[in-house]
């Protein structure tokens, strides 16, 4: 059930993707491009998402727990750090020149081009080197202290 | 040029805030794809490991889907070389990586919560997206 569940969701997101359009780098490109070819289309994506998941989450924050899971898993930190500002600044460079985003480029994977599955590998060459040097620090503070 | 599609998109976006709000309410999870990939690329395959597996399983089919729903498939250009593709996947994974998050969980997820990180996040990489493209358009690039 919770198999089955995660996998219908996907789908359903995945859909909403390339139905929206985010799923194609020319038009998330067109998006930013407001000095040139600008497509305004993509505010629609964000507005229709924020709006369904703004009254649809307090909603669900009325029960308990989930359905099929023991606790909400939400993340608690409120600080703002480099590490969260730095990062964001960096993926946006990253979208900037692919015209992929992680939720954008992963439906894309299903029609087997080689542009999507590079940028893919290059997605997750990235969070392992990321993932090895946050751990590689953590290890250094651990050290000093 | 693309089309002007406000009324598809807003109704994609639709598509991705309910999937986003299901995934809360079944599962308890925020629906963050890099999150979901970063937890997916792991060795040790349990129960965590299945949900993220088979959501994005779900994710790569709906092409498909979409294909025998509507008949067609959605159509895609990548304007990017295949070096910009590669240079840009990468700088995707580090930054979403420590910023802990992409355009559905700190765009979508986040702002919904009104959580300030994910504001900031978000105003944050569409700045440095809008100014990467002006930047390779209409300053480096023709």
């Amino acid at each position: 059930m919770r198999i089955l569940s995660a996998f219908a969701f996907g789908l359903l997101f995945g859909c909403g993707i390339l139905i929206s359009g985010m799923g194609n780098p020319a038009k998330v490109l067109n998006f930013f491009d407001i000095a040139g070819t600008w497509d305004p289309s993509l505010a629609f994506v964000m507005g229709g998402a924020l709006l369904v998941t703004a009254i649809g989450y307090r909603l669900v924050f009325r029960l308990d727990q989930p359905l099929l899971a023991s606790s909400f898993s939400l993340p608690t930190r409120q600080d703002l750090d480099v590490r969260l500002i730095g990062g964001s600044a960096v993926f946006g460079i990253g979208w900037g020149l692919s015209g992929f985003c992680p939720g954008g480029l992963i439906p894309v994977l299903g029609l087997g081009l080689t542009g999507p599955i590079l940028t893919a590998a290059a997605i997750a060459a990235g969070i392992l080197t990321a993932r090895g040097l946050i751990s590689m620090n953590v290890g250094k503070m651990a050290a000093k202290a | 040029m693309t089309e002007f599609t406000p009324f598809l998109s807003f109704a994609g976006g639709t598509m991705i805030g309910l999937a986003a709000v299901a995934l809360m309410a079944v599962h308890g999870r925020i629906a963050g794809i890099n999150g979901i990939l970063s937890g997916f690329l792991t060795t040790q395959l349990n129960q965590d490991w299945a949900w993220r597996a088979a959501f994005l399983t779900g994710m790569v089919v709906s092409p498909l889907v979409l294909l025998g729903v509507t008949g067609q498939l959605p159509q895609i250009s990548i304007p990017s070389s295949p070096a910009l593709l590669a240079v840009g996947g990468f700088l995707t994974g580090v930054g979403t990586t420590f910023g802990s998050g992409c355009t559905s969980g700190h765009g979508v997820c986040g702002m919904s919560r009104l959580s300030a990180r994910s504001i900031v996040a978000t105003l944050t990489f569409m700045a440095t997206a809008g100014a990467t493209v002006f930047l390779t358009r209409h300053v480096f690039g023709g």
